[in-house]
């Protein structure tokens, strides 16, 4: 086991865990909400982004533990319902994304996904899935008419995974080197 | 989470968690109609087994009081037939009160209709006791005030009129004994007759000259001319025209329900009922034959 970074080996795959530095993820997580609660206010495109979405997909990509994943997409899911409008009742993004962060640790425990075209494709998939989860709680629970899928969530899809690229190199910088 | 394996330590605390956010969820939501939704699920997800529980209970309750807990049965049905019996006599018994009510309310109203002629209600006690005769009793006499020769209506129409009056009772000749008659005419052509009793339950109108139309269906009522019935009470309707000579054979149907007579109104007075002049274009005898008599009564008495 190294200091920095420790080696996983699954299915004859060579995975490593990345450790970020002390505090890193819990900044990295608010300033994503702190951006996504305010910038919009200034310029409205800014929403099609779901920077704390991104954030939870990174970091269950790159600690690949499950269990550390989805509490983290938790948090941030809960944090976000809390800083969301009255439409949205606490545990409507923290479920979402308590999966996202299970289902991203989970595939980043198997996976390679430090490709900037893994990380893009596996971004795309998230935001939707995302997505979905949120239509079908807003569905079963709020007897909400939600879209499943639609041409914005599309491009939407299609913009975070861009921005995911970028982000994601930026966010490798905060690695234990 | 000592038990579980390791590797699905994180499936578990995946659900845990989801389960604990949708709980989050449902204590926040309220429903409009519903309330909040976690009563909704609480109560969605215990109903089922409270319905099965009721109706579980039911069925072996049903199944304990029908095949085994039988012993009251035989007594319960016994005391239920018994009830039974006394509830369909209390309903026959308010049946013919209402009846009786229908009746009375009919006699009151005529009453109302008809406030110069003095009249008392009497009940019907008894008929003759021979099939000859066509007569009834009433259960008022004398010291109500009814007389001899009084005539005896329903509100359908005459009755027949009193032959003899004794302290509690009377006895009254009815209008389809043979022997009776009553002054009429027919309504619409106001041609007059007498119209007596056959002995039969229909009368016959037995002084239409040939030459007069009568029509099958048409309305007999009292002339007045007897001076016992005032004028226009219904006599009848003509059921039946034969031609002769040199009377038409008319006979007429009773008004009123000479069979089934339960309550009457006798008209308590012996004066003569005022009659307005008029002059009839053609007017058949207004008296019957000379010298008959019914019952000693005159039916018809110019």
């Amino acid at each position: 086991m190294m200091n920095d970074a420790f080696d996983l080996r699954l299915a004859e795959t060579h995975i490593e865990v990345h450790k970020f530095r002390s505090g890193a993820i819990v900044a990295a997580a608010v300033l994503s909400l702190m951006l996504q609660a305010f910038v919009p206010v200034y310029f409205p495109k800014f929403a099609v982004l779901d920077l704390p979405l991104l954030v939870t997909i990174y970091f269950g990509l790159s600690r690949r533990n499950p269990s550390t994943g989805l509490l983290l997409g938790m948090v941030i899911g809960l944090l976000q319902d809390s800083l969301s409008g009255p439409t949205v009742p606490l545990g409507l993004y923290g479920i979402a994304k308590t999966i996202i962060g299970y289902l991203a640790s989970s595939i980043g425990a198997r996976l390679d996904t430090e490709h900037p075209a893994a990380r893009f494709a596996l971004t795309m998939m998230f935001f939707v899935v995302h997505q979905g989860f949120i239509a079908l709680t807003r569905r079963l629970l709020l007897a909400e008419p939600e879209p499943w899928f639609t041409l914005r969530l599309a491009i939407a899809a299609a913009v975070n995974a861009v921005v995911a690229v970028v982000l994601f190199t930026l966010l490798d910088r905060l690695r234990r080197s | 989470m000592a038990g579980i394996p390791s590797r699905h330590k994180s499936l578990v605390l995946l659900a845990g968690v989801i389960i604990l956010q949708v709980v989050l969820l449902a204590v926040q939501i309220k429903r409009d109609s519903q309330g909040r939704l976690l009563r909704v699920w609480t109560v969605s997800a215990v109903s089922p087994f409270q319905r099965a529980g009721a109706k579980g209970i039911g069925n072996i309750r049903d199944t304990w009081s029908h095949y085994f807990a039988l012993q009251n049965t035989s007594r319960d049905n016994e005391q239920l037939r018994r009830q039974n019996d006394e509830l369909k006599m209390q309903v026959n018994q308010l049946q013919s009160k209402a009846a009786e009510a229908d009746r009375l309310s009919a006699l009151l109203n005529f009453r109302q209709g008809q406030r110069s002629v003095p009249m008392l209600a009497a009940r019907v006690i008894g008929t003759s006791a021979d099939t000859a005769s066509q007569t009834v009793y009433l259960d008022r006499g004398e010291r109500d005030g009814i007389r001899r020769n009084m005539g005896v209506i329903t509100p359908d129409g005459v009755v027949g009129k009193v032959i003899e009056s004794y302290r509690d009772t009377a006895q009254v000749l009815l209008l389809t004994d043979k022997d009776s008659g009553v002054g009429a005419m027919l309504a619409d052509s106001r041609i007059q007759s007498p119209v007596g009793g056959t002995g039969e339950p229909l009368l016959s109108m037995k002084y239409i000259p040939t030459d007069d139309t009568v029509n099958v269906g048409e309305h007999v009522v009292t002339s007045g001319m007897d001076r016992i019935f005032p004028r226009d009470l219904p006599v009848g309707v003509v059921t039946e025209i034969k031609t002769g000579r040199p009377f038409q054979h008319v006979r007429v149907r009773p008004a009123a329900n000479l069979q089934r007579l339960e309550e009457v109104i006798v008209l308590l007075t012996l004066h003569p009922l005022e009659q307005k002049k008029e002059a009839p274009a053609a007017v058949a005898p207004t008296a019957e034959t000379p010298g008959k008599r019914v019952g000693g009564t005159a039916a018809v008495n110019p």
